[in-house]
């Protein structure tokens, strides 16, 4: 008897999960889970779906995806999702992100501001960045993503590209980390350090040594790295009048 | 409590642990007890120190020496504040596997390439394990540009000389899609650190 229902059960979790039979509700929830699980098809699927039923590109976003991927990054700093389980979820997300991106561009909403985001001197881990970038594209900024091992001249042809609000530097390596001084120092040398935001992180990286090295801000992780992101370019246009 | 005749504890991490082992029997260091911490924790750096803490308190001052055979391995400081604790020292620099190399050398490598992964014995026989299925990558290959798109070369640190593992690590450069070279260091550094520990 038992053994029957357990091959019921397991044909039950064998059959594809239709998702246009859920309500919007439900899908969102379901979305949320397949985030966790890295499903880049379903997410895709279901971005469309939601834009179908007549949610904005903004709102599918920040609710489905931008939420999903919130609750990935709490996990992940509590150390119940590892560095692989990111990643599946971040590409799953970057497959909404690409229906997303056209239609988020053709409502002409201004981003919410700009940043330019590389990896400094010596070091080529980027994981970290990207999901950085991704989240802060969430949020809804234009990210400039400069790449890898970037020296100071790199990072002043940006800006001076740019004209971001934020530079961002990150850094996995203690051996590379203190090239973010040098960074902020020629930025003190020039009289431009006022002119922008500047964040950091990196696994090696506390609140102390962004504080010791001149950062406006140290980024424990993604999520926080928009939030953050989002509150400064906020509070110095206010500033600013 | 430590076994008869034991009197220095080397708390190794395991991913050179068995090199300490042949140094111990090479040179007939009978008296030196090794245990080793599960290598896989370089992938949950933060919870190598405290693995190590709990050795040390299990030592519980039962040796007339202990010596952690551990670098820095990915712990950002957290490691040396334990050390610090209980008055004790580690391997010098960043990453274990360097010690083979020298440190001086290690940096000059890194310096000239940064873009360098590096193999040793230990990490050729267990690639498999401890870096394509702990990385999912036997289940999501295409992981593998996010994790290793930045490398532009394999350098493997061979501490024996041996075809097998030499053909091995040329075949995990292909896998890893990047270009390949060795370089013989047998032990390195790590002899003359444990020398300095037993006091030859």
């Amino acid at each position: 008897m038992n053994e029957h229902a357990d091959q019921s059960q397991d044909q039950d979790d064998d059959e594809e999960l239709d998702l246009t039979t859920l309500s919007t509700e439900e899908l969102v929830e379901q979305m949320h889970d397949d985030l966790y699980d890295g499903l880049k098809e379903e997410i895709v699927q279901g971005t469309s779906i939601l834009l179908e039923r007549g949610w904005s590109a903004e709102r599918v976003l920040n609710e489905a995806l931008v939420a999903g991927m919130k609750i990935v990054g709490i996990d992940f700093r509590d150390g119940i999702l590892f560095v692989p389980e990111v990643l599946l979820a971040a590409n799953a997300m970057k497959g909404g992100m690409g229906i997303l991106r056209p239609l988020l561009a053709e409502t002409g909403a201004k981003p919410v501001g700009k940043m330019v985001i590389g990896t400094v001197k010596g070091d080529i881990h980027d994981i970290g960045k990207n999901l950085v970038a991704m989240m802060l594209e969430g949020a809804g900024f234009e990210v400039i993503d400069i790449g890898i091992n970037n020296a100071v001249e790199d990072y002043f042809a940006a800006i001076e590209e740019h004209q971001p609000d934020i530079l961002g530097m990150s850094a996995l390596l203690t051996t590379t980390m203190p090239y973010m001084k040098v960074v902020i120092d020629e930025m003190v040398a020039r009289g431009v350090r006022d002119d922008y935001i500047v964040l950091v992180g990196g696994a090696p990286l506390n609140e102390e040594f962004g504080t010791a090295v001149g950062a406006d801000g140290y980024c424990r992780d993604a999520a926080e790295a928009a939030n953050m992101a989002t509150r400064m370019v906020e509070e110095r246009r206010a500033a600013a009048g | 409590m430590p076994r008869p005749g034991k009197t220095i504890l080397i708390i190794a991490c395991g991913a050179i642990a068995r090199e300490i082992h042949q140094i111990r029997t090479l040179n007939q260091w009978r008296h030196i007890e090794i245990e080793a911490i599960d290598a896989n924790l370089h992938f949950t750096p933060t919870r190598i120190a405290p693995a190590v803490r709990d050795k040390l308190i299990h030592a519980n001052g039962s040796y007339e020496k202990v010596f952690v055979a551990f670098a820095d391995c990915g712990t950002y400081g957290e490691l040396d504040k334990v050390l610090t604790e209980f008055g004790l020292e580690r391997l010098p620099g960043l990453h274990c596997y360097a010690t083979f190399a020298g440190q001086s050398q290690f940096d000059q490598y890194h310096d000239a390439d940064p873009a360098t992964f590096y193999l040793t014995d230990f990490l050729v026989r267990h690639f498999d394990r401890l870096v394509v299925r702990s990385l999912k990558l036997d289940v999501h290959p295409e992981l593998l540009p996010q994790f290793f798109g930045n490398y532009q070369k394999v350098m493997y640190l061979m501490q024996s000389r041996s075809p097998l593992l030499e053909q091995k690590a040329r075949d995990i450069a292909d896998y890893l899609r990047l270009d390949y070279c060795s370089v013989e260091t047998g032990f390195g550094e790590l002899l003359p650190e444990l020398q300095a520990v037993v006091g030859v």
